[in-house]
């Protein structure tokens, strides 16, 4: 099914890792077994965060999969979201903050210094623990994203982008008509939705999500899910999740981090049935964490 | 200890309401005062036509006063009589006819201002029992005065001089307009420069100062600038702005520029706060849609900030209009009796106003200099319920 | 002119945005790196910024320059054996004459200077208009031919933005560097003529004695012992008035009232606050003074006019909400477990504050005072309308005293030439006074951040 995933749809623009390059980040984790990454969006190796004196991420090597959902779990203070903000270099507007080793989208090192951070973050969106829409009206909410990037010129492209983004995000037909209310007078699912919405708006070609239903109660949490599975089929998802139902439920991989270190790391059926590593077994079984 | 307490704070609102009924007191008699209307007529061998400013305006007006009381002949007491009419009446005569010159060879009914010491007579300030040596009404002056309001020819109405007329040695003809010029525009020069510096630094401080030696110096420096006492603010505008970039004395300019330096620090931690009350989450997500990280302050934080700002930067202002001493020293004390025409322009403020007419003998300054007082603090109530306003409509809470 | 040239400026920048912006959009590049406003706003930085600083500094330095530039054409015989003051006096004539303002017959060399004035003038205000023209196109060609679609218009904008935000932020700086500089440079002037130690230490202040222009360096007496002791003994009168009344009103503020009340009590507590100094001033003169003057009499004491003790009580009353808002702050960081323990041990309430509260808020309450004195050390208003001009070294409370504040309004009100020990005088006891007062906040915040921290 992964596989299905991973090569219905292509971004423009995706340029895949050599083969051997794969081989090796999934061989370093788990055995032959594992369904190979076919199409690495992004590939990470030996990243180490530091704040101040705090090794916050040790060493860290894994490969994100184009079109697939890759989980991150593990108990708090693991390092998982400060991970995950890594590569978007969200960790650059913290000033104690330092990243070592190589994030490459696409084949191209984010952590360059010619790279520009601010379309770094306009191709790598973000959704975050509590819905966060600007104290602004839904409309502009969506609107600013592709205003700031240049991506649209005019009312009518904007209110097209506007609609299509909400529509992907299946926040349409609820808010259709209220355009101009403010956003921050939704219910909260509908404000996740709506942060989700204006991630989409900027086209990126990966999203990721910070816990993104840890304030949501759990209708909206399923309906979140049912989203991420769709928006599947055009982006890459990366998720922070302290639930591992969750986890188990919206992702194909998934990611282990304990202390800092990531763990285990492999296709989410065997990280949740048969895990490779004593630890991890221990924490889904809800031995610690 | 509770009685106590409850003892201190009565005492300290107590003496707030006895400063504040003191000042009404003396003050309230300055928002009337007391007119006399009698005919003068104009008479054109004392005025050109070609020339209206020109005639011999105190001759006219001397005339048609003492038309009013044929029967006084005598040289000193035509003198008396002519003191119950405000020196400044001949000059507003002049205006008039200058301004409408059809009136020459006409007759006029001219209200003008009594003198001050008639002024304050008839308000009581100056009362009938006492000697005649120590009141600086004569009993001769009140016989003529009792004939005046006998003839209802007395009036008391609002005094708007005290809003239009600039500075007299004339207490009855002083009034407030070229202080209020002058604060104005020493307060629009500190807003233009307070204003868009004291937020251009906050946001730095606030949003893009990096963790160093350099950025701590700047920080003890502004919260060390916000307690150095106006008066030295006052040395450095004189020392620096007078002295050494030789710029013009008692100009609103230069007290602005004074000013300002004082309310920078006030706007600046005010900016500050009202920029840490924005939640992070709104920087990340502008962040997170791929805004710059100025595009996040600029366009999201900036915006919410602002009612605090504007709230801070009122209250700033409002103190900046209450200070008098940083004034005093660049010379906005001058004696200027027409108002400011621009900032270069040798001006006074409401605050130093006050104090020149605090200083100055005459009787009629005291009610004027409470009445000025209780103009000033008009100002200050409608800026800070400005900035309450603000505060209370569109405070957010996150 | 000067409004001619920032106009020209103005309409240059917006000329160079519209352009530039109108430029990336037309180019039709859908792979702009930056929205085309940002290309717009680039090169109007940098046609606007630099022709800005130009016309500043040039505004700044045409009078002196043209100044210069008169004197050295004046006729050997004109400056010839005059000093400082009489050319100024000379070069204001000449000015006065350039603009028709003409009081006696000017003399054929002054008459011409005149019109050299006038015509430099224009010059210099053409000049001006070209170089800020010239600056302006210069700079802006530069910023335009870098227009390219990968061009990061929006970092460069933001660059600069950033360097405008740091000068802001310096400004700070540099106001307590001109505070310093003006304050020390002045001083030293004084002190050259005065010794130091006669000033710190000498016991008579008579600095009004000079009569006429020969006289200064030899008469006067600038010893501010007693000066010193005057500003002490007024801001000690009002510590006694607000010290009390200030902590009293805070505990019952802090430990006893009603949130209603408190939300009533303390804004109109803070308004005592507010009131402006001048208005402080003149009550005392119109209200306190007289009642206190009467009230002596009443006890067979002779009270002053202008007595340290109505400056010091009007003052004291200004000085309240400082202390209540400050203790108050103090008592409410006492945490709420420290409450708890006594109370659990059967104190009453009275018992806490006076053997708990006071002890453990003592640090922050002793920081308040230590601001307050601070304040009333600088306060000016008040003395400079209450208080006296002579300097008399009293204890007593019904004399006149006159302090720091009083001597240097006095010393610099009306015509101050910067040369006469007694305005230099001025900025030395201005000296005094910003140590001493910066030297209190420092260890008041010290004292209250400490507190802070404890409890947090």
């Amino acid at each position: 099914m992964q596989l299905e995933a991973a090569e219905t749809i292509r971004m423009e623009g995706t340029v895949p890792m050599d083969g051997p390059h794969e081989a090796e980040a999934v061989s370093m984790e788990s055995p032959a077994a594992e369904t190979a990454i076919r199409d690495v969006k992004i590939a990470a190796r030996g990243v180490d965060v530091y704040y101040g004196q705090t090794h916050a991420i040790k060493n860290v090597s894994m490969d994100v999969g184009a079109n697939e959902v890759t989980a991150f779990i593990g108990p708090s203070g693991c390092g998982k979201s400060t991970f995950l903000r890594a590569i978007n270099r969200m960790n650059d507007t913290i000033d104690i903050c330092r990243v070592t080793g190589s994030i490459k989208l696409d084949g191209s090192d984010i952590y360059d210094p010619k790279v520009d951070v601010v379309q770094l973050r306009a191709r790598v969106g973000m959704v975050f623990q509590k819905p966060n829409p600007f104290p602004k009206s839904i409309y502009d909410n969506i609107a600013y994203g592709p205003r700031i990037h240049g991506l649209v010129s005019g009312k009518a492209e904007t209110d097209l982008v506007v609609e299509r983004s909400l529509r992907r995000a299946g926040l349409w037909e609820e808010v259709k008509d209220r355009l101009p209310a403010p956003g921050t007078g939704l219910s909260g699912g509908q404000q996740q939705r709506l942060c989700i919405a204006r991630a989409i708006a900027v086209e990126p070609e990966v999203i990721l999500m910070d816990e993104p239903c840890s304030a949501l109660d759990p209708i909206a949490t399923a309906r979140i899910e049912e989203l991420i599975d769709e928006l599947r089929a055009n982006y890459t998802i990366i998720i922070v999740t302290h639930s591992m139902q969750q986890a188990a439920r919206v992702s194909q991989r998934t990611a282990f981090f304990h202390l800092g270190d990531l763990v285990e790391f492999g296709n989410t059926e065997q990280v949740f049935t048969m895990p490779a590593e004593q630890k991890t077994q221990d924490y889904i079984t809800g031995r610690f964490g | 200890m509770r009685i106590y307490g409850i003892g201190a704070i009565g005492i300290a609102l107590g003496l707030l309401a006895v400063l504040l009924a003191s000042l009404i007191s003396t003050g309230a008699a300055s928002f009337v005062q007391t007119h006399v209307r009698f005919d003068v007529v104009i008479d054109p061998s004392m005025v050109d036509a070609e020339a209206p400013g020109e005639g011999n305006y105190r001759a006219i007006v001397r005339d048609g006063f003492e038309a009013l009381f044929p029967e006084v002949t005598n040289r000193r007491d035509q003198r008396d009589l002519q003191r119950i009419v405000s020196s400044g009446a001949q000059y507003m005569l002049r205006d008039r006819v200058v301004a409408q010159p059809d009136l020459i060879g006409t007759t006029v009914s001219l209200k003008v201002p009594v003198s001050d010491p008639f002024d304050q007579f008839a308000k009581g300030v100056i009362p009938r029992d006492v000697p005649e040596e120590q009141r600086r009404v004569s009993d001769k002056q009140i016989v003529w005065w009792d004939a005046l309001v006998a003839d209802g020819r007395i009036s008391k109405p609002f005094n708007w001089a005290l809003f239009f007329n600039s500075d007299s040695r004339f207490p009855e003809l002083a009034g407030l307009r070229g202080a209020i010029v002058g604060s104005l525009f020493a307060l629009l020069v500190c807003f233009l420069i307070s204003f868009p510096v004291g937020i251009a630094a906050a946001i730095y401080l606030e949003e893009f100062a990096p963790k160093n030696r350099f950025v701590d110096v700047i920080e003890v420096n502004i919260n060390n600038l916000a307690a150095v006492p106006s008066v030295i603010f006052g040395l450095l505008g004189l020392a620096v702005f007078l002295n050494f970039l030789g710029m013009p004395r008692s100009a609103p300019l230069v007290g602005g520029m004074v000013l300002s330096l004082m309310t920078l620090p006030t706007i600046i931690i005010a900016t500050r706060a009202a920029l840490k009350a924005v939640p992070p989450s709104i920087r990340e997500a502008a962040l997170g849609v791929g805004a710059s990280r100025q595009q996040a302050v600029f366009h999201h934080a900036l915006p919410l900030a602002m009612p605090g700002i504007l709230t801070g930067t009122i209250i700033g202002l409002a103190q900046a209009l209450g200070e008098t001493a940083p004034l005093l020293l660049i010379g906005m004390n001058a004696f200027i009796t027409s108002d400011p025409g621009g900032l270069t322009d040798p001006a006074t403020a409401l605050p130093t106003q006050i104090f020149i007419w605090a200083d100055s003998p005459e009787r009629g300054f005291v009610s004027r200099t409470s009445a000025a007082i209780l103009v000033l603090i008009g100002f200050l109530l409608v800026m800070n319920l400005l900035a309450i306003f603000l505060r209370q409509r569109f405070e957010r809470k996150w | 002119m000067l409004l001619a040239a920032l106009l020209l400026v103005i309409g240059l920048s917006l000329l160079a945005y519209f352009g530039s912006r109108f430029r990336a959009v037309a180019s039709g590049r859908k792979d702009l790196h930056s929205l085309p406003s940002y290309h717009g706003l680039f090169v109007a930085l940098w046609v606007g910024l630099p022709s800005l600083l130009i016309i500043v500094v040039w505004v700044g330095l045409q009078e002196p320059v043209i100044d210069n530039l008169l004197l050295s054409s004046l006729p050997e015989e004109e400056i010839a054996g005059k000093d400082v003051g009489q050319v100024g006096l000379l070069l204001g004539e000449i000015k006065n004459v350039s603009r028709g303002q003409i009081f006696k017959e000017p003399s054929a060399s002054v008459q011409a200077a005149a019109d050299r004035y006038v015509a430099w003038q224009v010059i210099a205000d053409r000049a001006m208009i070209a170089a800020a023209l010239a600056i302006a196109l210069a700079a802006g060609a530069l910023a335009a031919i870098r227009f390219r679609p990968q061009f990061r218009a929006r970092q460069s904008v933001e660059r600069i933005v950033t360097w405008l935000m740091v000068l802001c932020s310096v400004l700070a700086i540099l106001t307590t560097a001109g505070i310093v500089l003006s304050l020390v440079f002045e001083a030293l002037r004084f002190f050259a003529r005065v010794p130091f130690w006669d000033f710190f230490f000498g016991l008579s202040w008579e600095p009004q004695i000079a009569l006429r222009e020969d006289q200064i360096a030899g008469a006067g007496a600038f010893g501010a012992i007693p000066v010193f002791a005057g500003t002490l003994l007024i801001a000690f009168i009002a510590m006694l008035i607000a010290g009390p009344i200030g902590l009293l009103a805070a505990i019952y503020n802090a430990e006893y009232a009603h949130p209603r009340f408190r939300a009533v009590a303390k804004p109109l507590l803070e308004i005592l606050a507010g009131v402006p100094t001048v208005v402080y001033g003149f009550f005392a003169v119109l209200t306190v003074a007289p009642a206190l003057r009467e009230f002596g009499a009443l006890l067979g004491l002779s009270v002053a006019p202008n007595s340290a003790l109505a400056a010091g009580a009007v003052m004291g009353i200004m000085i309240i909400p400082f202390i209540s808002s400050l203790s108050d702050d103090a008592l409410s960081a006492v945490p709420q477990a420290m409450r708890d323990g006594s109370y659990a041990i059967g104190a009453t309430q009275a018992e806490t504050i006076r053997q708990v509260l006071l002890p453990a808020a003592l640090p922050g309450i002793v920081g308040g005072f230590l601001l307050a004195i601070s304040r009333a050390i600088g306060e000016t208003m008040i003395v400079v309308m209450a208080a006296g001009l002579i300097a008399t070294l009293t204890a007593n409370p019904f004399s006149g005293v006159t302090t720091v504040t009083v001597q240097i309004v006095t010393l610099l009100i009306g015509d101050t030439e910067f040369d006469s020990p007694k305005t230099l005088a001025a900025f030395a006891l201005g000296l005094v006074l910003f140590v001493v007062t910066l030297g209190l906040n420092v260890i008041a915040l010290r004292i209250v951040q400490k507190y802070r921290e404890k409890y947090e």
